[in-house]
């Protein structure tokens, strides 16, 4: 029980469609955030999407897991319509593990009932296997003697990697991960993009909103670039990062280069 | 560096600052020590001084005589003196037994306020005119009115309670409206990432409001609750004006048959008893939730707002 992720291997070549989605347009009031977006993410697969402040990559990951209702267009979750009139949002969002930026870990409670809340109550684990699954997890990510702790006695780095575990611990089939590392002190970025590549690594599908250009080549298969709201440009890492077709894209990479961030 | 031209974002011709007070240092060390010591013994002069002078004397016989404090304390049923120390049993009782009712209410009514939809419109509307009147009519008023009009209905089964019931109730009332905006105030304080966090693991919306969203609404108002508890505890004076036999009517009684009214101060006393602990015992909450607020937050997340 040393994974970390509890995915099965499927084969490469005909790997299951997690989440897929289909025109997806979303507005607030007047702003249309998202115009049209159709992205496709299989079993196993890790997208990142990369772009400005503002061009929609947050909400598009809200929207997932229908914390933002959307206003056009088709979700699906391994093959259901999330638009259905039937669909239970907390059934849904059971099955998609979401870290934010700001951690958000639970203040009131202890590391450990932070990543045992969920199972108990929405699983029904009992208090017993709950912890101990939790305290494995926690084992496993170095965190095991802060079980007790406060989320405010633990650095951001820390916290960040608990917020992980947490989603982890509803043994998801897709993470959706929104700028988990923008928060954080510089030194403690690489901790936390150590597990998430260490998450890759295992097998997880995960989608990133990121800023961290050269994690997103190393460790992306796919890589997303939005501008308002669109999907400008997607595919293999060494394909957007070295000759996107796109000159947005290029303009994007090219001050990303400027500001020293590739 | 060239001359400040145009462009320049820095301006080096900067007039002399001046990093001094023109006043004169603050005390410290052994004249500091020396400057209160003095200022102690000038106010406790004072005190002896306002004690000893010739108009003192009747404000001790008046207020202070411990004799009838006692008198007052124990009650004297040959003369008709109710036991102010009985009364503040009342007092007490009726306070906890109030707010034990007000925290339950008062989270239903700030739960309503906080509803959406169209469906609960009305509801809405009536714990929000409800809060308003609670807060916006002195309790005294409604006391009266509760506690004189209603016995004059001739209701049955209402209009034969007995006054305590009435005031029970009017406490309640008053206090329920209070407590029901410091919950409201405590909820909306608890920021949306949190529910939002709590959501996307699937926890439903009850569970993330009873396990994530009031326990740390329930911490961000302590405070504000247990200074609302103090302020009830001393409005069950008011219970007096209904003739029940609590701590100021029978100091009062006392007054008026005696010609003393060391019964009121004996009355004070017993209320500072309880309302000066827990005033104290709120303050202590409030610091040492601020230290942890100062001392813990490593995290430079924790701050950060929601895009």
């Amino acid at each position: 029980m040393t994974a970390l992720s509890s995915n099965s291997g499927a084969t490469e070549a005909e790997a299951e469609v997690v989440l897929s989605l289909q025109g997806v347009h979303k507005r607030f009031g007047d702003l249309e955030v998202l115009k049209g977006i159709d992205l496709t993410v299989r079993s196993r697969e890790v997208v990142c999407l990369i772009g400005s402040s503002g061009s929609g990559k947050s909400t598009l990951l809200r929207t997932c897991n229908l914390l933002e209702p959307i206003d056009a267009g088709t979700i699906e979750l391994l093959g259901h319509d999330l638009g259905h009139e039937r669909i239970d949002p907390d059934a849904v969002r059971r099955h998609i593990g979401m870290v934010f930026q700001s951690y958000n870990l639970f203040p009131h409670l202890s590391v450990l009932d932070n990543v045992t809340l969920a199972p108990r109550r929405v699983l029904k684990r009992s208090k017993a296997a709950a912890e101990l699954e939790a305290t494995e997890l926690l084992a496993r990510i170095g965190l095991a003697e802060k079980a007790a702790d406060f989320p405010d006695r633990l650095s951001g780095g820390q916290q960040q990697r608990v917020a992980i575990v947490r989603a982890l611990a509803m043994g998801p089939s897709i993470l959706l991960l929104d700028e988990i590392t923008s928060a954080l002190d510089p030194e403690l970025v690489a901790e936390v993009l150590g597990l998430v590549e260490e998450l890759a690594q295992q097998g997880m599908t995960m989608v990133l909103a990121t800023h961290e250009m050269g994690f997103a080549k190393e460790v992306a298969d796919t890589v997303c670039f939005l501008e308002e709201g669109r999907i400008i440009e997607s595919g293999p890492p060494g394909k957007i990062f070295e000759d996107p077709d796109d000159p947005a894209t290029r303009r994007f990479l090219q001050r990303i280069i400027e500001a020293g961030r590739l | 560096m060239p001359p400040t031209s145009a462009g320049a974002l820095i301006d080096r011709d900067e007039p002399p600052i001046s990093l001094y007070s023109s006043s004169r240092p603050r005390l410290r060390g052994r004249a500091g020590t020396i400057a209160s010591t003095v200022s102690t013994i000038v106010v406790i002069g004072l005190i002896i001084a306002l004690l000893a002078s010739p108009s003192a004397a009747a404000f001790r016989k008046g207020f202070l005589d411990v004799h009838q404090m006692w008198i007052a304390f124990k009650g004297d049923p040959q003369k008709g003196i109710l036991s102010v120390g009985k009364g503040f049993l009342l007092n007490l009782w009726l306070s906890i037994v109030c707010e034990i009712i007000v925290l339950i209410l008062a989270l239903g009514i700030a739960a309503l306020r906080m509803t959406r939809g169209p469906v609960l419109m009305p509801f809405r509307g009536v714990a929000i005119a409800y809060t308003d009147f609670g807060r916006g009519v002195p309790v005294i008023l409604v006391m009266l009115w509760i506690g004189f009009g209603v016995p004059s209905l001739n209701i049955p089964g209402i209009s034969t309670q007995s006054p305590v019931v009435y005031a029970g109730f009017v406490l309640v009332f008053s206090y329920t409206a209070y407590v029901s905006e410091v919950y409201r105030a405590g909820i909306l304080s608890v920021p949306t990432n949190q529910v939002q966090a709590a959501r996307s693991l699937g926890l439903s919306a009850g569970t993330t409001l009873r396990r994530v969203v009031l326990p740390q609404a329930i911490r961000n108002v302590l405070p504000a609750l247990l200074n609302d508890f103090a302020s009830l505890q001393k409005d069950t004076a008011i219970v007096s004006t209904l003739g029940v036999a609590e701590a100021v009517h029978a100091a009062q009684i006392a007054g008026g048959v005696e010609f003393n009214y060391s019964g009121f101060t004996i009355a004070s006393l017993l209320f500072l008893a309880v309302t000066v602990p827990l005033t104290r015992y709120t303050d202590r909450i409030m610091a040492k939730d601020r230290n942890r607020r100062l001392a813990g937050n490593g995290g430079a997340g924790a701050a950060t707002s929601s895009p």
